[in-house]
Parts: C-alpha cells; structure tokens; sequence
C-alpha cells in the first residue's frame, strides 16, 4: 500500500502544482524519488512531529495541498493536539498518511503498533477516516484524496499486501464495497483485515455457512445505508479488525445497530483492551489477539 | 498614535469588565506591539486580508487585544466590541479564524502559533513573495517544546521572511516566568538556533517599529519587555490580573487612568 501511495502521489504532484509533502524523518527508500523529482515541494522537518502538523497547516492556509507521512503512532498520537486544532478544527485541507495499520510493525514493540488510532481520529469533527484493506483500495482512496478539500486520515498497511479487489472494483470515499454475498452472516473488515475475512468466509463455508463479505474502506463518514440493509436481512453481523475493540468499526456498526431499534446478532473481532507484550510477526500478533479463527455462528 | 493605543486599551478593559472574562493582563501588556504592526509595520489591504503580510496571535488568550486593534483598524465591525466572550457573542474568548478573515489561525493552545506561522512563511518563499510574517508569542509560552520543534526548523532553513515576537511581561499562569523555568538567558537560546535576536522596550513604539521594519538574512525575534497589567495602575505586574474581571468600580477607575483623569 505504501508504494501504491507514493506512486500516485508522484502522478498527481506531475499535474498539481500545489500537492506537498512532508515527512518527520520517516520515509527511507520511500520518498527519496519524490524529493529528487519535487524539491521544493517536499520537506522533513526533522523527528518533529508537532511542528509537521502546525507547519502542514500554515503550508495548506496558504493553498497547499498537503501530505504528512510517518508510521501511525507518530502522526497520530504524538502530535493528537495539533491536529485537533491546526487541522480538524480549523478544517485544513491536509492528508495524514499513517503506515502500519494494527501489528503491521509486528516484532518493533507496541510503541509502532497503531490500535487506538481509529477510535481517535474519528471521534475528530470534520476528519474524514480512510482505511484501505488492499492495493486496489489504497488507490483509488489515494486518487479520490486530491479531490477532497479538508482533513483526511488514511491508514495504511505496510508493503506486500495481497490484492483481493478485481481492478475494475468501484471504491469510493464512504462506501461500502461488497466482496462477496451470502446469506446466512455478513462479515464487514476494514483495513488490513480484508485477507483474514476472505480467509474467515471460507471458514464458514466450510462449516455449510454462506458468509457475506463486506469491505469497509471508509469508516468516516460511515455507509450507514448498507449497514441498516444488512441488519434487514436479520442474519448475524460480525466485524473484523486489526485494532481495539474499543472505538473503531466494530463500535462505529454498533451505534448503527443500536439506534436502528432492531436486534441482530453481533459480534465485534479485533483486539481485546490490551498491549502486546509478546514479539512476533504481524501473523503472529494476530494469531495471539486477535480472535480471527473463532467461529461464533 | 497615543489616542489608538489608549483606545485599544479602553476597549481591552472595557471587554473584560462587561464580559467578567480573564486575561485582561496579558492584553494590556502587547497593546504597542499589535498597534505598530497593523498600523506602521505590516503591509495590508483591506480588501484582501490574505494576501499581504500576516499576524499570528499565537498567545491567543490575549483575544481581546487582538479585536479592539482589527476594530481600532477597521478591519472588524466596532459593533463587535460588544460580542466578545458572551452567549450568542461573535468573538471568542479564544481565536476561532471562522470569525473573521483578519483573524489568520484559530488557537488558544499553546505553542501552536510559531508552527503554523512557518508553514505560511515557507509556503510565501516558494512563491517567491515578498510578503512576510509576524506571530506573538507569549514568555511562559516558551515552555512549550513545541515552540522550540518550530524554532529549529526556521533556523535551519533560515527563514528571514518570519518575525517572532515574545511579550516578555514576566508572569505566567502561576507565577513569575524565571522562577518556574528559569529563562534569563532566552536570547541566547533562540540565538543558539539561528535566530537574529532583538531586545527591546515593548512599550516604545519607535523602538518596537524600528526593530519590525529592519531587514534580517535570518528568522527574527524581538523579545518585547514589557509590563503585564500596563496601563492601569492596579493591574500593572501582578499575578492576579491574569485572572481577574474589573468589577464595575475598578472598571470606572481604570478608564479615568487611561483617559489621564486620575
């Protein structure tokens, strides 16, 4: 996904003069192509990230269409203040680009894990919340990125990941994308679990269950429309994500379902309220806390 | 020039009292700071609030400095003078720039300003203008490692386009600024990150526009010492009047000191 991104920031910079990034030091065999082709619109400001936002707010007053890239926790959380204010409020029109959704950075520690970053981004007004679960997606949120005006969070997964889309999917800011359709449950991923739901479907399937696979690209604003839908269909909804259970989609279809005043059944996968003290690969992580081969229906 | 100031510095007064709102100090004391910019130093058009040089009000408590000198200007409605910090008012207690286009950021938390001032600053260079930037800070605003993230970046990319200016009135939230962190040597220290330092009396106008006015091949500061409280006998260096709305006895009072009554 981090390739995807940076392959068309670099198109869309070649026709955009206003298109500007900066980086807080992060960015290594990332960035260097852009920096060479794009000089004077491209600046590290150093292991600095408050500074990045309130700078990348100043650049975006002054016209600018810009991009701050750094691993998740550290253009998130590190500098959650500035972006409330210089961002969120203010409505400037910057991109956050975060690289290493969930355990993505796996064996690092918990210090490069992102899994509170959804909760917090969304609970900002005026933030819209990306979450890309493959290639295809990270694309085309990129591309749909240069024509929205205002604050924006995507949240990439790190380098490799499979392609599950056709190439002719429509993605769209906002909207659901429907994998595949099964009547007995509908599993609804978001992010870097799209593979684990494609791989739970078959589970399922396995089991005699036609399992629904939905895609949730954008968790804000959220597709409430498709949600209510499937609570219509009165079969169980399951969510899968690589982040706490607290606070991201898993909560965010939760409302939904509350307020819709008609029960389903509903579980949420993700990570219980917890910090790994355990070293391994992301599959690893995974595998320790996130409880993705439960079947619970 | 002395009738705008003491103006600006009725209406400051004037807001507080009617609005029972705090920070009447820190106003009083960057009166002839925010007078010789927007009426000596900065270029501006009224017809086009973005496009000359801007102001950040980064110690944005001092609000109601800011909106009696845009009013004084008439850059904002005088009507305005009666909306500040009250239900159903206009003007927040806090900057919000949805409120007018002379007010360039929205902030009241601290260490934001110097940051956001940058990226203007850079963004006017690679634009080739001429056009440059101002931003207010406050003394205890300073210990905010944020400031200093933005210190060092505008040094290093020798940003001579940028003027910081520090209201050095020597109190902060909870007491005098050098006993809480000490900062005697602040020059030295924005020196040391590449800054062209100034130090000066920040309630001599010449000196405050001589200063403004010169030409640096570097960031500039200018560390304003001044009087928090200044004009009105009672408030003048104390700790208190960070805090406290004149009552309508103290009001009357300090508007006779102002007008030279007293």
């Amino acid at each position: 996904m981090r390739n995807t991104f940076v392959d068309c920031l670099m198109e869309q910079a070649e026709q955009d003069e206003e298109i500007y990034v900066i980086i807080a030091d992060l960015g290594f065999s990332v960035f260097e192509k852009f920096q060479e082709k794009f000089p004077d619109r491209f600046l590290n400001v150093g292991i600095a990230e408050q500074n990045a936002i309130g700078v990348a707010a100043g650049l975006a007053l002054m016209g600018k269409k810009v991009y701050v890239y750094s691993i998740i926790p550290f253009v998130t959380m590190r500098c959650f203040e500035q972006i409330r204010i210089d961002i969120a409020y203010m409505n400037s029109n910057v991109k956050l680009v975060g690289v290493g959704a969930g355990y993505s950075y796996g064996p690092a520690g918990t210090t490069h894990h992102a899994i509170e970053d959804i909760a917090i981004m969304r609970a900002l007004p005026n933030m819209t919340v990306c979450c890309p679960g493959d290639p295809v997606e990270a694309r085309e949120i990129v591309r749909q990125s240069f024509e929205h005006t205002g604050p924006m969070y995507i949240r990439l997964g790190k380098n490799g990941e499979n392609v599950i889309h056709s190439s002719g999917t429509k993605i769209e800011i906002g909207k659901a994308v429907t994998v595949n359709e099964g009547k007995d449950l509908s599993i609804i991923t978001t992010s870097n679990m799209l593979e684990e739901g494609v791989k739970l479907v078959q589970k399922y399937k396995e089991t005699g269950k036609m399992a629904a696979l939905i895609s949730m690209p954008t968790i804000k604003p959220l597709d409430k429309e498709y949600i209510l839908k499937l609570i219509d269909r009165k079969v169980p909804i399951i969510t899968l994500e690589e982040h706490s259970i607290i606070g991201g989609l898993g909560s965010a279809v939760a409302e939904i379902i509350a307020e819709s005043g008609k029960g389903v059944s509903f579980r949420r996968i993700g990570i219980q309220d917890e910090y790994s003290h355990y070293i391994g690969s992301q599959q690893y992580l995974r595998n320790k806390l996130v409880e993705i081969d439960t079947i619970y229906y | 020039m002395n009738d705008i100031v003491t103006e600006i510095r009725k209406h400051i007064i004037y807001m507080t009292h009617y609005s029972k709102s705090s920070h009447v100090g820190a106003c009083l004391s960057c009166v002839e700071l925010l007078y010789a910019l927007y009426f000596e130093v900065m270029k501006i058009d009224a017809q086009q609030p973005k496009s000359f040089d801007l102001f950040f009000l980064s110690k944005a408590h001092a609000s109601a400095a800011l909106y009696a000198t845009l009013i004084e200007r008439g850059l904002m409605p005088r009507s305005y003078l009666d909306q500040f910090y009250i239900d159903g008012g206009i003007l927040p207690g806090h900057l919000d720039k949805e409120v007018s286009p002379w007010i360039q950021f929205s902030g009241g938390s601290l260490g934001h300003g110097l940051s956001i001032a940058l990226g203007t600053a850079i963004a006017l260079k690679q634009k080739q203008s001429k056009n440059r930037v101002f931003v207010l800070l406050g003394d205890g605003e300073c210990n905010e490692g944020s400031v200093w993230e933005a210190v060092m970046l505008a040094g290093h990319l020798k940003m001579d386009n940028l003027t910081a200016i520090i209201d050095y009135n020597t109190w902060q939230a909870f007491g005098r600024v050098n006993e809480i962190i000490d900062q005697t040597n602040l020059a030295q220290r924005w020196s040391a990150f590449g800054w062209e330092v100034h130090e000066i009396d920040g309630h001599n106008v010449r000196n405050i526009v001589d200063v403004l006015k010169g030409k640096s091949s570097a960031p500039k500061v200018v560390i304003a010492h001044t009087v928090k409280g200044k004009g009105v006998s009672f408030m003048e260096d104390t700790l208190e009047w960070h805090y406290r709305s004149p009552n309508e006895q103290q009001y009357k009072q300090a508007i006779c000191e102002l007008e030279g009554k007293i």
